[in-house]
């Protein structure tokens, strides 16, 4: 090929890819030139239809963002709805379940994967058997048990059910595997027994498997809506899915609030991304897979 | 490692006990609530194959010999065999079940065909529909991979960027899309407005666009997610020599991605190929609640949200429950399909 030919494939290409980024972004800065919108009348007729969510022309580059940014917006949203509620559950029950994930996974790849004992194989095929089956499947019973035992509408059930994964405890077990049988056997030497082991020597070792299951189980609970939604219907217990949902009920076409509430319940999703990019970009968590 | 014997156990027992209280456990009471009719109210009663009469049943116009019960037991049976034994069977069973199957499919286009759950069907056909969102992803997936593995001023922010949308999720995006398709003042509209006066589709409030619009969503959050990624990690562990040597030999950028590339990252794609249709087959139940509540008239619901609206809507547990497995059985199938199909093709 001639160079000339292959620079101007490769302006092309770069070209190309600035599209389609401007393209992914675009939504996300459409949501954010939303939430600075307003809906009040009089605010309209002072700043002009380009301060609203109704304008007259359909520009999408000059009405992006609107002459006055309405700031206000975002406490709007926690004066007019319980969203610190919200906020505070959906915390409170991501940190919790994973934490938990981590304890029962961890400890549990580590029998499968680096122990002997008899009907392991069994159990582990066990294991990796329910991965196929559909949430639906479970969710029905899962009901059933807890509001004949008294236990919907309760932090229990938001919590404990979700602490114990058969992914999780896949996903460690391939990771622990691949530790070298070395550094167990030096410290066996050394008089350490199994616990000390786990913890001393195969834990450290498997931090960037750990962090990216914790960040996933993070994110995966605090974005977890049917769950919630079926398990609890008292308004202190709702998280921000379900907290959101009430304010399309109440709010229906105020974009500009319904978009601030958006932006707030996606806020610690972005900060997560960006403090523990390389978890996401790595591919880590998909382990197993030769291409 | 040398351990002692109950030692293991004590490692297993948090999250075994879990793992039986909140999944095994289940999902036994579930196989028995599915020949059940339970409203949680009165107590439940054993009704058989009745819940799956009422879902997969059918009669076929005719022939009366075939009773709801009947279509619906045959196609349940050939439904599991093809799912769980055309891999094991050889011989006459499977040429049983592959003429069972095409009979089943020349009895519906004939329009003979005359179910007893007319919406359980439909929902089956718009669950399937909404898997046309993967292939489509997947080439997007790839493109971008392809155009990423070079050497690029700003290779990673762009990988950030493409990145960001398959992490954002939930409600609060569902209700971004769902301004989006605004079809006033939504932002794709008024993209389409300003080269089409016209303007365009109703989008959510229209049947026939409703499940375009959750599959244009889907690809946007997932085609520059771990799909990309995975693509890009294949990408790169492709030998630069035999791109080299086709190049010697006269081959442009069209044959070399035809030929090199492609096979090269076949078994990336099997594995996305297995993974989406997992995931998709299931979903689809947090979109169609939160941008169209399963609507306009059903076009957007799916398996998952029929098993809710059944479940915890009109509180048919024995039904859903069924449902489920049908779902499931459904999902087993695609998937040992698909992996025999795939293997057959994986180049390496």
């Amino acid at each position: 090929m001639r160079p000339q030919t292959y620079k101007i494939i490769k302006v092309a290409g770069f070209l190309l890819l600035l599209a389609v980024a401007i393209t992914m972004l675009y939504p996300l800065l459409w949501m954010l030139g939303t939430s600075v919108k307003t809906n009040d009348p009089a605010a309209l007729l002072r700043e002009g239809a380009g301060a609203g969510v109704f304008p007259s022309d359909r520009n999408i580059l000059s009405n992006l963002f609107p002459p006055v940014w309405h700031w206000d917006n975002f406490a709007e949203v926690f004066r007019i709805s319980p969203f610190a509620r919200y906020y505070f559950n959906s915390a409170l029950i991501a940190l919790v379940v994973t934490a938990g994930q981590l304890v029962t996974s961890s400890l549990a790849a580590y029998a499968f994967g680096r122990l002997i004992f008899r009907g392991r194989e069994k159990i582990f095929f066990l294991y990796l058997a329910t991965l196929m089956v559909p949430a639906s499947v479970t969710l029905i019973p899962l009901f059933i048990i807890m509001s004949k035992a008294g236990l919907v509408n309760s932090y229990f059930v938001l919590i404990v059910p979700p602490m114990f994964g058969a992914y999780g405890t896949f996903m460690l077990r391939q990771f622990f595997k691949g530790i070298p049988d070395e550094l167990e056997e030096a410290a066996c030497i050394d008089g350490c027994n199994a616990l000390m082991r786990f913890i001393y020597v195969v834990l450290p070792l498997s931090a960037p498997a750990l962090a990216t299951l914790g960040i996933f189980t993070f994110l995966g609970n605090w974005q977890s809506f049917l769950y919630p939604l079926v398990m609890v219907s008292s308004d202190n217990l709702k998280t921000i899915p379900l907290g959101l949902l009430n304010f399309v009920d109440e709010n229906s076409a105020n974009w500009p609030l319904l978009m601030a509430a958006s932006v707030w319940s996606i806020l610690p999703v972005i900060g997560i991304f960006l403090f523990g990019q390389r978890f996401f970009v790595s591919g880590t968590r998909l382990g197993g897979v030769k291409g | 490692m040398h351990n002692k014997p109950f030692t293991p156990w004590l490692f297993l027992a948090p999250s075994f006990l879990g793992f039986v209280a909140f999944t095994l456990f289940p999902i036994v009471f579930s196989l028995v609530l599915a020949f059940c009719a339970w409203d949680l109210f009165r107590p439940p009663r054993w009704v058989g194959w009745e819940n799956f009469q009422q879902l997969l049943g059918f009669t076929v116009r005719e022939i009366p010999a075939i009773n709801p019960m009947l279509g619906a037991v045959l196609f349940f049976v050939c439904l599991a065999l093809a799912a769980g034994g055309m891999i094991r069977l050889r011989g006459f069973g499977r040429t049983a079940v592959i003429m069972a199957l095409l009979v089943l499919a020349v009895v519906i286009l004939l329009q003979a065909w005359e179910p007893v759950n007319e919406r359980f069907w439909y929902y089956t056909a718009n669950t399937f529909y909404l898997l046309l969102g993967l292939p489509i992803s997947m080439a997007c997936s790839l493109g971008l991979a392809v155009l990423l593995n070079q050497t690029i001023p700003g290779r990673n922010l762009f990988r950030l960027a493409f990145f960001l949308p398959s992490i954002v999720g939930g409600v609060g995006i569902y209700l971004l899309w769902k301004w989006i398709f605004n079809t006033e003042y939504g932002l794709i509209n008024s993209v389409i407005a300003m080269v089409h006066p016209a303007g365009g589709p109703a989008w959510l409030e229209s049947q026939a666009w409703a499940k375009n619009a959750l599959i244009i969503m889907s690809v946007w959050a997932t085609a520059g997610g771990a799909n990309m990624v995975l693509y890009l990690a294949a990408l790169q562990n492709v030998d630069p020599q035999l791109h080299e040597a086709a190049c010697i030999d006269g081959a442009g950028k069209w044959r070399q991605f035809l030929s090199i590339t492609w096979p090269m990252v076949s078994p990336t794609t099997a594995f996305i190929l297995i993974m989406g249709v997992i995931g998709g087959f299931q979903g689809g139940f947090d979109a169609a609640y939160v941008m169209t509540r399963g609507g306009p008239a059903g076009a957007t619901t799916t398996l998952s949200y029929f098993i809710y609206e059944n479940g915890f809507r009109y509180f048919y547990m024995g039904r859903a429950a069924a449902a489920s497995w049908i779902l499931f059985v459904m999902v087993l199938g695609l998937t040992l399909a698909n992996w025999k199909w795939m293997s057959n093709r994986i180049n390496y």
